[in-house]
């Protein structure tokens, strides 16, 4: 019954968790216990489990229905990499330009979410996901007219809406370097990401998260999902707390994306396209809505599942609905919810 | 039920309504003037004027379908009303919101209980605290010194509130999990929790058994009592409404049938034939 240690019990086992992973892993990375395809996951598991909870942030405290959650993702991570690019020559420790990455892709994506967020709040369920979906798609296409090079003079932007142009347009100087090239994406970046980074992120997401949940603007955001009418009457600004809630998923998610971007030398704008907007909202359905730590459990499992399963080759897929099917079955079940509980004292129960 | 209380002497208004004595030299807390709303062709509350004093108990009552819902509907302006004014300690609220309406003194409570129920029930009174407290959502999330502050005030007065109704003990419950009777007395404590000068209960009593309504009508008084606010409640329970309102507005299809002291309604022909009527149509 005592809901409230609980709570307070959950958050610290979640921070716990997270860093007994991340202290573990480490060592299997120092003792060289992974092979190349399994360190090449670390930084994408870190990436999906914070785009996992962000928008767990926006679907289950918020309990709006957001199906471009990718948008934000390609925002912060082409907003990431010109970031970093640019600062190549001006900042030599590749640590602090891959914070000063985060930080600018969050930005951006905040700012993007805002202004995204002033039509698409007026909308309920159905047509809030719908719009959503458009976003993501427009962000896409807008994303693949992009050319950006950098040179002595600075950042050169070009919108290459026609298909004529290409990086040469950008004329850079002597020494210059193009950053990105329309439909080819990002390329030659320098991949700074590093796991550290990425536990870090998480670390961060999830201290903002939990603790916006167990205070005034977090329950004010609660009390929207679970009575919009009834908060209205209590006096709360439904419009500032959702907005709230949508930006905040939005800069967590662009903190992400460029993580995720600066992991690799050359990445298109078509990989942040619909399917990896489901898969995320897939990971926080399968985790439970308002479920932090489900999160961040269904993201590590489901992303590694289809690489776990290569030797399957054929069966692959058919592994990977079989473990979804079971999942959803087991997140569903009553009985199966009550075993869960019992042998997760601190989690789950006090979300639902 | 034993339960009966000293009510004030009443006096009449200009409005026609009745209002206590003792408020009569204060502006009144809230004052309808013609007040009305069509549904479509359906003129659901027409011609409305009423007057509430600043620490009356006020009931309002009528057959199903009479209105009464849309009047606590038009007041807290979930619905805008298509004619009249509605004036709040001599306010006009025209154009206000219903989170503005309620920031400016009036809390309410729902037909339909409308609880937050995926959260605890100091949660939900938290909520309803919400304004009361001022830190900043960045001041929450790092868990700066005005966090810790407000929160372990916003606690204390959360159990204080809940223990109005002797419910400090299901702090820790879920909204959704408690029994119906708690379920409606947390909505109580929860509109309290807003500060209100006027508190707007709508069927504060259904689905209660009577030892529970009786205990309810006492808590009603004592929260008049403690809080000096007005209290306009809607209510089916006849025994609840008389033992313990002072002025009672009687509605009839959208309309104002009577208004009075309890005696005088319960003597009204016109109230008769409303709620008799109404037993013939059945
Ligand atoms: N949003 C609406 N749209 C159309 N008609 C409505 C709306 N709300 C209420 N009505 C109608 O207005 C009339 C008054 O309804 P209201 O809910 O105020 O009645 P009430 O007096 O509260 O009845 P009860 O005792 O059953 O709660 C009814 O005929 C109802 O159908
Ligand atoms: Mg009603």
């Amino acid at each position: 019954m005592k809901m409230k240690k609980k709570i307070a019990w959950s958050d610290y086992m979640t921070y716990i968790g997270v860093t007994i992973a991340f202290v573990i892993v480490s060592f299997l990375k120092k003792g060289g216990a992974l092979n190349r395809s399994q360190l090449g996951l670390l930084v994408p598991i870190c990436a999906y489990i914070t785009m996992a909870i962000s928008l767990n942030l926006t679907v289950g405290i918020l309990g709006e229905l957001s199906l471009g959650h990718a948008g934000f993702m390609s925002i912060g991570a082409f907003s990431g990499i010109i970031a970093a690019m640019s600062l190549v020559n001006v900042i030599p420790y590749d640590g602090v330009r891959m914070a000063i990455a985060m930080v600018v892709g969050a930005v951006m994506a905040g700012i993007f979410g805002f202004f995204i967020g002033i039509p698409v709040l007026r909308l309920r369920g159905d047509y809030l996901a719908i719009v959503t979906l458009a976003f993501g798609e427009i962000i896409k296409e807008i994303l693949t007219c992009l050319i950006v090079g950098v040179d002595a003079e600075g950042l050169h932007i070009l919108i290459n809406i026609d298909g004529s142009k290409t990086a040469s347009d950008l004329n850079l100087l002597e020494g210059g370097k193009a950053i990105i090239k329309g439909a080819q994406g990002a390329v030659g970046t320098k991949t700074i990401a590093s796991f550290t980074a990425g536990y870090i992120l998480i670390m961060i997401s999830l201290i903002i998260i939990l603790n916006l949940i167990r205070s005034r603007s977090g329950r004010a955001i609660m009390a929207i999902r679970d009575n919009r009418i009834a908060a209205e009457s209590v006096g709360i600004e439904i419009t500032k707390y959702k907005m709230m809630a949508f930006v905040t998923s939005a800069a967590i998610a662009g903190a992400a994306g460029a993580l995720y971007g600066l992991n690799y030398s050359s990445l298109a704008a078509a990989k942040f396209d619909f399917n990896t907007s489901i898969l995320v909202l897939v990971f926080v359905v399968l985790g439970g809505l308002g479920n932090i730590w489900g999160s961040i459990v269904a993201a590590t499992v489901l992303y590694i599942l289809p690489e776990a399963l290569r030797s399957f080759a054929d069966y692959r897929m058919l592994m990977y609905a079989i473990v979804l099917i079971v999942v959803m079955l087991a997140t569903n079940s009553s009985k199966a919810k009550d075993l869960l509980d019992k042998l997760k004292p601190a989690g789950k129960e006090e979300e639902q | 039920m034993s339960f009966t209380f000293e009510r004030g002497k009443l006096a009449a208004v200009p409005s026609g309504s009745v209002i206590p004595e003792r408020d009569l030299d204060k502006t009144p807390i809230l004052e309808t003037r013609h007040l009305g709303i069509d549904f479509g062709g359906l003129h659901a509350v027409q011609d409305f004027n009423l007057t509430i004093g600043r620490t009356e108990i006020a009931g309002l009552i009528g057959p199903n379908g009479a209105g009464k819902t849309t009047v606590f509907n038009l007041l807290t302006k979930v619905y805008q009303p298509t004619r009249g004014t509605i004036l709040l300690d001599g306010m006009d609220t025209a154009g206000k919101t219903t989170e503005q309406i309620n920031r400016m003194g009036i809390a309410r409570t729902f037909q339909n209980i409308r609880l937050f129920n995926n959260l605890s029930v100091e949660d939900n009174v938290k909520i309803g605290l919400h304004n009361q407290k001022s830190y900043s959502m960045l001041a929450g999330i790092l868990r700066l010194p005005s966090y810790w502050k407000q929160e372990k005030a916003a606690h204390e007065r959360a159990l204080a509130l809940l223990s109005i109704f002797e419910m400090q003990d299901m702090a820790d419950v879920r909204a959704g999990s408690l029994p119906y009777g708690a379920q409606r007395r947390l909505e109580i404590v929860r509109a309290l929790a807003t500060s209100p000068s006027v508190l707007l209960l709508d069927e504060p009593a259904a689905g209660m058994n009577p030892s529970e309504t009786a205990e309810l009508m006492e808590t009603i008084v004592t929260i008049r009592d403690i809080f000096q606010i007005a209290i306009v409640l809607i209510e089916h329970d006849m025994s609840l409404v008389m033992n313990i309102c002072e002025g009672i507005c009687v509605l009839n299809f959208g309309q104002v049938i009577a208004k009075g002291s309890p005696e005088e309604i319960q003597a009204n022909p016109a109230v008769i034939e409303a709620y008799l009527g109404r037993k013939k149509e059945e």
